[in-house]
């Protein structure tokens, strides 16, 4: 008897993705759409896209999809789980859309205990627009905005959303993983299943930060941006769950 | 036994499953796909234990693995 181990997602489109050679966000669109899958809330569920590279991600998951200004999905998705209580709405935005344009809505959606989910991607740079510095981009890291390297004394140090936001009362979930390795890729989906159960149950506002490489606007293979993720995100923006309620752990 | 088939013509040769594979059976091919990548290729199959890393670290779901369960 043969049995199948692995094959692509139901919630994914048959669409192939636009995204550079090596690029996670691949990875990490297919952990959502496995997470919808086990859950079964396909027919259920609400996607809202961010503006960045993921700003096609309407074409890639098999829910309903909305498309927010840049930024403010966490607004429009909001509005949507008001008006319809009984969907899963989840917002997909990358760092240069959540933690730079979009800091207002993503930290007052969770102050005020949304009953959304976030899936947030942190690579440490603005990948669509060319690989500018983001709010996210480390001490040092170099970009074209910051060809020496990002200087403190100039730029400021990088904002870490996933500590800050679990300072919040509201918010009821906070997790911060990585895609760098099977093992990591594992324990992400994991993380990314207990943030979709915490809507389920009404508790507040969940958000997965999800380490990621950016091969192209780093300036190396896909392979190197990995061990470059494993060596310097991971130090600065430690993996764990920083909140958790009790119903879920 | 399993075996393991890959999507060429989506491969975009990034070569992470070649890193994660303990078998070490992943190479890419001589030839061109459509968008001008080599795509990913087994070379011996019956070396493949079905650990499905591989398609769990591609990020372009190019994948698919298929395991023959031993009869009893």
């Amino acid at each position: 008897m043969a049995k199948v181990i692995f094959k692509r997602p139901e919630a994914l489109t048959d669409k192939q993705f636009h995204y550079c050679p090596g690029c996670t966000h691949g990875i990490i669109h297919r952990l959502v759409a496995e997470v919808i899958d086990e859950m079964g809330i396909r027919d259920n569920t609400v996607g809202v896209c961010p503006v960045g590279c993921s700003v096609f991600a309407y074409d890639y998951f098999n829910v309903d999809m909305f498309q927010a200004a840049h930024g403010r999905a966490p607004a429009v998705a909001t509005g949507i789980k008001r008006t319809l209580p009984d969907r899963m709405v989840f917002t997909y935005q990358g760092d240069g859309d959540l933690a730079s344009i979009g800091t207002a809505e993503i930290v007052h959606a969770a102050a005020r205990g949304e009953k959304i989910t976030t899936i947030f991607v942190n690579n440490a740079v603005y990948g669509m627009t060319g690989g500018q510095m983001a709010p996210t981009t480390l001490p040092g890291q170099k970009t074209t905005t910051t060809p020496k390297g990002r200087e403190k004394d100039a730029a400021g140090l990088p904002v870490k959303v996933s500590e800050m936001l679990s300072t919040l009362d509201g918010a009821a979930y906070i997790a911060r993983v990585s895609v760098h390795d099977p093992k990591h890729i594992l324990q992400a989906k994991k993380a990314i299943r207990k943030a979709f159960e915490v809507q389920q149950a009404g508790l507040g506002f969940a958000l997965v930060e999800v380490l990621s490489t950016c091969p192209t606007n780093w300036g190396l293979s896909p392979k190197e941006a990995l061990k470059w993720l494993a060596e310097n995100m991971i130090p600065y923006y430690p993996l764990g769950v920083y909140k958790e309620p009790a119903e879920v752990k | 036994m399993a075996t393991v088939s890959f999507r060429e013509e989506r491969c975009k040769g990034c070569e992470l499953c070649i890193t994660v594979c303990p078998e070490k059976i992943i190479v890419l091919a001589d030839h061109f796909n459509a968008m001008g990548f080599h795509p990913a290729t087994v070379v011996e199959m019956d070396k493949c234990k079905g650990c499905a890393m591989c398609a769990r670290m591609c990020p372009d779901v190019v994948i698919e693995v298929v395991k023959e369960e031993k009869q009893a």
